[in-house]
């Protein structure tokens, strides 16, 4: 073999959470990924020029479409999710609406999770209403509910690893078959797992969503998100002329045809994140790969410390239930042992054996976890979700998201377990009307 | 079905695609909107010599075009074929008669009969792959687009 191939071996996830997408840049060989602080791109000729723009050669354009900070933070999450490619954005939000954006059109019809995060029902709905897509909501934990829900018009099931803020641990291989069976492809958010605690492609999603923002990046600093491929699914399948057919956007160019299994995702990029512009910052890129190299270091403190104070609480008297799917009471434990053998993440709920008061008792008496509407920080937060995250949702959409009056969410940070229970102590002696 | 993965043997591939110096394109289109015009497009511009087969066009990117592999009066590596399956057979059989190298069938180009013809007339065969796309992969710049290459090395790159 030559010296100069790339050998046949198959990295571990932890030395590809190090090194994907990140070789050292020749020109200087500067060896952490540099910053690529710029908006645009010197063409080395007319004809260079025209064959980027043609996408018959892989280039840099503008900062809008590509960049190779962020280029360099796709590879590698598209590698640790194990799919062929993925395409950054400026959040989860911009992310999501961008992957609909590319595959639906007025008329068509999506069945997504009725226990999702509260930001992204309000998005559904609203893109719904604009897009002229039909939506229809269902149980996440019941198969028969997603395949009763699909129909005709139907292009695609929504759902995410874990439900937020419900706990709920999605039977991915079962509604996988389901999209399939109906020739659709299966999205899921896996911003809760990560790819080191679950890779849903494995058990047959097509496409998986991530807001960066959350363990991805783990140090809170910035906002982003990002769209990942199996490419596996068959846009030509005669239900996605959107993708499939000559596309007026692009001169005529039939993106799958063209591109094959990489068809969806240049139009996601050359199309929807052109026209739409929801692109993710260099400087953002960078700290997200920072964040991505210590992933799977972080990941096992997270789910170890979550395990920790979810069992600390399920014996108080004062707490009504606590909805970790890893409990060995859960009702999700089959499926938490099947899709996430490694732990259920670190972001939970837990019931107060009383009402919206005593929520906010709860949050005023701790002192180390920050009240906030963010999880997945390498910091603990806490907070009550009735009165904020989900304070849009009506009383049925509430229920439906499996949050009371007195639900508590907790997003366990890598901080010492032992500090965590001492600050939630002061939380429920506050409650109890006797805190400082 | 055929186990495909002796045909996607990274080392193959990359042995493929540093020896080739003539590709011979066979179903290569003038239009510009086909796949296999990105991929004789792409080869050219990366110092590939493209050779059109196709009794349907005269020229092909500035190219005259060979209605059969045997018509092809020079030296030929490579032959990179987008045709249906039922082609490959005897599109292998000449390949091997013209003294090609190496036999590239592109994605869903899926020949068993086809790849026995040619791996017992002594070419490297890859199947199911794209050319450009594996080009782009080792040695070109798939990644600027944010494509899992899924090259890992701290080696520094000629540039
Ligand atoms: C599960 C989940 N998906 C998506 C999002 C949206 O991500 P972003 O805030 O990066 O737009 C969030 C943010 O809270 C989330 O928790």
């Amino acid at each position: 073999m030559s010296d100069d191939y790339q050998p046949d071996h198959e990295f571990g996830f932890h030395t590809r959470a190090v090194h994907a997408g990140a070789r050292p840049e020749p020109t200087t060989g500067a060896r952490a990924v540099p910053i690529y602080q710029t908006s645009s791109y010197v063409f080395e000729d007319p004809e260079s020029a025209a064959a980027y723009f043609n996408l018959q050669e892989y280039g840099n354009t503008y900062s809008r479409i590509m960049n190779p900070t962020v280029a360099a933070l796709e590879e590698r999450l598209a590698n640790l999710e194990g799919g062929i490619g993925a395409v950054a954005f400026a959040s989860g939000l911009a992310a999501q609406s961008s992957a609909l954006f590319t595959m639906l059109v007025p008329g068509d019809h999506m069945v997504a999770s009725a226990a999702l995060y509260g930001g992204t029902v309000t998005q559904l709905k609203h893109l719904a209403r604009k897009l002229s897509v039909d939506l229809t909501f269902v149980d996440p934990d019941v198969p028969a509910d997603w395949a009763r829900a699909v129909r005709d018009e139907t292009r695609l099931l929504f759902a995410e690893t874990i439900g937020n803020p419900g706990g709920n641990v999605l039977d991915i291989e079962a509604v996988a078959a389901i999209a399939h069976d109906a020739a659709v492809p299966l999205l899921v958010d896996n911003t809760f797992a990560t790819p080191y605690l679950c890779r849903p492609m494995e058990w047959g999603a097509d496409i998986v969503v991530h807001s960066v923002t959350k363990f991805i990046g783990g140090h809170g600093t910035s906002i982003g998100g990002a769209v990942v491929d199996s490419g596996e699914f068959d846009w030509s399948n005669g239900k996605f002329a959107i993708v499939a057919d000559p596309s007026p956007a692009y001169h005529g160019l039939a993106f799958h045809e063209t591109f094959g299994s990489y068809g969806y995702l240049m139009k996601l990029r050359a199309e929807t994140l052109r026209d739409l512009g929801g692109a993710m910052s260099p400087l953002n890129a960078f700290l997200f790969m920072q964040g991505l190299e210590t992933l799977p270091l972080r990941m096992e403190r997270h789910v170890s410390n979550a395990m920790t104070v979810a069992q600390w609480l399920s014996e108080r008297d004062d707490v009504a239930g606590v909805r970790h799917p890893g409990l060995p009471d859960s009702p999700y434990a089959p499926l938490t042992a099947k899709y996430l053998p490694k732990g259920a993440g670190a972001v939970f709920c837990f019931d107060l054996d009383r009402g919206r008061e005593a929520g906010q008792d709860f949050i005023r008496g701790v002192r180390l976890f920050s009240h906030l509407a963010n999880v997945g920080d390498a910091k603990s937060l806490i907070i009550h979700p009735a009165s904020t995250t989900h304070r849009q949702l009506g009383d049925d959409e509430l229920a439906a998201a499996g949050i009371g009056p007195g639900t508590i969410r907790l997003s366990i940070g890598i901080e010492d377990p032992q500090d965590l229970i001492w600050d939630l102590e002061q939380g429920f002696a506050r409650m109890h009307g006797n805190g400082s | 079905m055929t186990d495909l993965s002796p045909y996607q043997d990274p080392e193959v591939i990359q042995r493929v695609l540093h020896q080739a110096r003539t590709v011979a394109i066979v179903g290569l289109s003038s239009n510009v909107l086909r796949a296999s015009n990105f991929v004789g497009f792409y080869a050219a511009r990366h110092g590939y010599r493209v050779i059109p087969v196709n009794p349907r066009e005269e020229e092909v990117l500035g190219e005259r075009s060979y209605p059969s592999l045997s018509d092809i009066p020079e030296p030929v590596d490579l032959v990179d074929v987008f045709r249906a399956p039922d082609a490959v057979p005897g599109i292998a059989r000449e390949a091997v008669a013209v003294g090609a190298r190496a036999l590239w069938l592109q994605f869903g180009v899926i020949s068993p009969e086809g790849v026995e013809i040619a791996t017992a007339g002594g070419l490297d065969v890859v199947m199911d792959r794209c050319f450009k796309i594996e080009h782009a992969r080792y040695i070109g710049r798939m990644h600027v687009l944010g494509f899992d290459t899924g090259v890992i090395s701290a080696r520094r790159e000629a540039h």
